[in-house]
């Protein structure tokens, strides 16, 4: 499941839906990330997406991480428009044999969406607003995928 | 005719998201919104720029038919 969504979600039912009726899945891990309040200066997280594109090009290297990490299953929930301090921004949840392929499998997909995904994303505060780049930091974390050699 | 969509930073500057664009070419359509809006052309020359046609990315130029969607997508931030 790949999917944008304009409204708030709750993580615990997506970690409930998606464990529900699995008999050969040994792991499931899953990462949720929250809008900081970066101590008032962000008030309000603006996210835009490409309807249709964004969903094609995060399918992508979905399909590169169930490869790489043999998984059973995936499920990325993103949201887009505007996301106030505290709520959840991204879901992601990964389902393999044994835990270390769903531990990097979801370490790996936060890492490409944080630096990669077809994403623009504007912070709104009492200074004003302005758009968002990646920081060197979230490109430093994607590269690390670039060489490393992980068993699935 | 194309469906010309900017994006980001792009949609901000130029003041519009979405635009009926004469044009046979990702180049011929970069021209035309080009031609009005002199800012908006220097930042569609900007660094890490990508187009796409049709939802898909493509690099320089393309012919464009006449019910295309041509986006220009700027430096994407992540999520």
């Amino acid at each position: 499941m790949i999917r944008l969504t304009e409204h708030p979600f709750d993580a615990g039912a997506l970690l409930s839906e998606f464990s529900a009726g699995r008999r050969e899945t040994g792991a499931i891990a899953t990462f949720t990330g929250l809008a900081r309040a970066e101590q008032g200066a962000a008030a309000v997280l603006e996210l835009e997406a490409y309807p249709g594109f964004t969903e094609a090009q995060i399918g992508r290297i979905a399909e590169t991480a169930r490869l790489r990490f043999g998984l059973h299953d995936l499920a990325i929930l993103h949201r887009v428009g505007r996301i106030q301090p505290g709520e959840p921004i991204v879901f992601v949840a990964t389902a393999a044999g044994h835990r270390r392929a769903a531990f990097e499998a979801c370490d790996f997909l936060m890492d490409y969406l944080k630096s990669r995904a077809p994403f623009w994303k504007k912070e709104h505060g009492p200074a004003g607003a302005r758009w968002i780049e990646p920081t060197a930091q979230d490109h430093a974390d994607r590269a690390r995928w670039d060489h490393e050699e992980t068993a699935p | 005719m194309a469906r010309v969509l900017l994006f980001g930073p792009l949609r901000d500057l130029a003041g519009w998201r979405e635009r009926q664009v004469e044009g046979g070419s990702i180049a011929a359509l970069r021209a035309a919104i080009s031609a009005e809006d002199p800012e908006l052309a220097l930042a569609l020359a900007g660094p890490g720029v990508q187009v796409a046609l049709d939802q898909a990315l493509v690099r320089g130029d393309a012919a464009v038919g006449a019910a295309s969607e041509v986006a220009f997508l700027p430096p994407m931030s992540g999520g």
